[in-house]
């Protein structure tokens, strides 16, 4: 996992809620064995028209959006336990993703990976649409130690909250394996009181 | 201390606890083709190996074909990848039951048919709808791929502990109502997005009136209200389908079991941190209308109107429908009857009874995928593909098929499908497709009627 601590950028906004995983990665695009390539076909049925041509009226083909903040309406990445959801934002360049509420497993996908999910509050999220919609050059500050997002040029900072063990994983590139492995003989120890039927 | 179900599970399985989180022992891993080949290569280029292959169990079930399956795979991507499902077992000692093994199917109907998935045990798979086993008082919930390879690595999960909730279906559920609407109905209430960060633990005497199979749908859908897991305690109903399963405990060994089994249950002082209680005597057959399972309605009922939301608005002219309008009478093109969710002999039983000596509608192509092999051939057995084919479904063979269209099995674009599957999403079923989620009876008789009717009026 690439580390993480701050980032300044614009952000893109979808503002759809109940963004489900087949929509982020139609299934037909799970066929792979490797966890790259996967950012060509995020969105790919919102973004393209069948037959392949490209969907005008989509965000992401809007020149006037860009950068590494993904701004998404609430329940994002509901649905399927894909973790090809969060690998295919990654892919295509976003580190962060900002809603007003995340689906369980996709929140934990996206932890796992190195795509950092930040929540705020409903408001928050509107005031931050707001903002884009007005001037889409707009800056956002994503300062993972003081674990705040902050609309660049004012005073609106917002808090939000990660784990102190994933905040650090983040920040030195440690992944959950590398704590596992770590505690074997624990696990060992347990294993020898699991009774034979189970 | 009084504890729930779940506390009870969660405990059993606590290895330790770090920084809040808790790392979790799993007893059972499930993997399948899609989501496991980046964790298996994950896992080699760590240079370590699976930590207990013994305990993992693999099938290749979203990506397969559902005709011809003794036949190689047409797709080159999908052949590929369950040959690399195939070689990464072999690699690492992993059982798997391939296509044409009696015991191939879906990932969540053939642990539960085996007696792989039982009471008491923490069970994973990355596949949202591990919720399914929950039916049994396991404590089973879907992971993604890094999880995946965390349980390769070490068997245990590093995972925050969810909040528990009790949903409490009390009373008898009508004529013509299955589980299928009873989880319809809840998701409607609770929203697509309600049960999130909750282990839910399904209770009340409709619940304890039910077959495992029914359970099992219920518990299955638990991930489309966003929660993590879904869980039914074990009884008398659960050990009658486990006894003399081909992995179940025999002997002595199944009297222990038992013996634990029956202190599972939820104390009568525990508390839930959310308690949901509906009278199943409320419970109609239910249509989706939109695009996530949560748009859902009773038959009877009309598309809500609500203008203000353009997410719903989105959803609407997604399906091509109108809020204000019935569903009852809505002429449809297809009909899907399996999955995980209503895949197993209960359901097939259930279609066949309904559509026995009646004709499929000539414009609707019906098809009916069994969850599993053992299914396929039970309902062979009792001749219920002769009632299948003279009534103008067919019956394939198993595998994840129209409920998420990875294979040859897609639902044509603007088409309406009625589905017994689990998810309604744009595109689910195929670029285009307009998903209408039901019970396989109501599925049955909208491939009879040609369009959506209220079951209950035809039996």
């Amino acid at each position: 996992m690439e580390k993480f601590k701050h980032l300044t950028s614009t952000a893109v906004p979808l503002h759809i809620e109940d963004v489900d995983t087949d929509q982020i990665i139609p299934a037909r695009f799970l066929k792979a064995t490797s966890r790259e390539g996967f950012g060509e076909n995020l969105f790919r049925d919102w973004r393209y028209h069948k037959g392949g041509k490209s969907n005008e009226n989509f965000v992401l083909n809007n020149p006037l959006y860009s950068g590494e903040i993904l701004v998404a309406g609430h329940n994002f990445g509901c649905g399927s336990s894909r973790e090809h959801a969060a690998w295919a934002i990654s892919d295509y360049g976003f580190k962060v993703v900002v809603s007003s509420f995340f689906a369980d497993i996709f929140k934990g996908n996206a932890l796992n990976v190195g795509l950092l999910p930040i929540q705020i509050t409903t408001d928050q999220l509107s005031i931050l649409f707001e903002h884009i919609s007005e001037d889409a050059n707009t800056e956002f500050v994503v300062d993972l130690e003081t674990q705040t997002l902050q609309i660049k040029k004012t005073d609106l900072v917002f808090p939000f909250e990660i784990s102190k063990y994933k905040k650090e994983c983040f920040q030195n590139g440690y992944d959950d394996i590398d704590y596992l492995l770590s505690i074997q003989e624990e696990i060992k120890s347990y294993e020898q009181k699991i009774p034979a039927f189970l | 201390m009084s504890k729930t179900l779940f506390d009870k599970l969660w405990d059993a399985h606590l290895v330790k606890s770090v920084d809040g989180l808790d790392v979790i022992y799993i007893d059972r891993h499930l993997i399948h083709e899609v989501t496991s080949p980046q964790a298996f290569s994950g896992i080699e280029a760590r240079g370590i190996s699976l930590a207990n292959p013994s305990k993992t169990i693999a099938t290749p079930d979203h990506n397969v074909p559902t005709k011809n399956q003794h036949l190689p795979i047409a797709d080159p991507l999908s052949k590929f990848q369950v040959e690399t499902l195939r070689e990464n077992c072999k690699k690492h000692q992993v059982e798997i039951f391939d296509l044409g093994h009696p015991q191939h199917g879906i990932v969540h109907i053939i642990g539960p048919e085996n007696g792989i998935t039982r009471p008491g045990m923490s069970i994973v798979c990355g596949d949202s709808h591990t919720s399914t086993h929950g039916a049994f008082g396991a404590l089973a919930f879907g992971i993604g791929t890094s999880q995946v390879e965390q349980v390769f690595a070490s068997q245990c999960l590093l995972m925050k502990r969810p909040k528990t909730m009790r949903i409490t279906i009390d009373g008898e559920l009508s004529k013509g109502v299955t589980s299928k609407d009873v989880i319809l109905h809840i998701i409607s209430e609770l929203t697509a997005a309600g049960g999130t960060g909750y282990f839910i633990e399904y209770a009340g005497t409709a619940i304890e009136t039910m077959s495992m199979e029914a359970r099992m749908t219920i518990c299955n859908m638990s991930i489309e209200m966003g929660a993590r897991g879904g869980m039914i305690a074990p009884d008398e109903t659960t050990y009658t389908y486990l006894k003399d399963k081909k992995y179940a405990p025999k002997g002595a060994l199944w009297e222990e079991a038992i013996a634990y089994w029956t202190t599972l249950k939820s104390d009568e002082e525990a508390s839930f941190d959310r308690e949901e209680s509906f009278a199943a005597e409320d419970i109609q057959p239910m249509v989706t209308f939109g695009t996530n399972p949560g748009m859902g309605i009773q038959i009877s009922q009309t598309v809500p109107e609500t203008i203000a939301d353009a997410s719903f608005q989105k959803s609407l002219k997604y399906m091509d429908l109108k809020g204000g309008q019935r569903l009852e009478g809505q002429a449809i093109q297809n009909v899907f009857i399996g999955s995980c969710t209503n895949g197993r002999i209960e359901d097939l039983r259930a279609v066949a009874e309904y559509v026995k000596g009646k004709q499929k509608a000539d414009h609707v192509k019906a098809m009916i995928v069994p969850g599993s092999k053992q299914v396929e051939m039970q309902a062979r057995a009792e001749g219920l593909d002769k009632i299948f084919t003279d009534s103008g479904f067919e019956l394939r063979e198993p595998g994840c098929s129209a409920c998420l269209g990875m294979n040859e099995d897609k639902v044509p674009a603007n088409e309406y499908c009625v589905s017994t599957s689990n998810r309604n999403f744009e595109g689910r079923q195929g670029q285009g497709a307009r998903t209408i989620l039901a019970s396989p009876i109501m599925a049955a008789a909208a491939a009879i009627s040609g369009k959506i009717v209220d079951v209950r009026k035809f039996i």
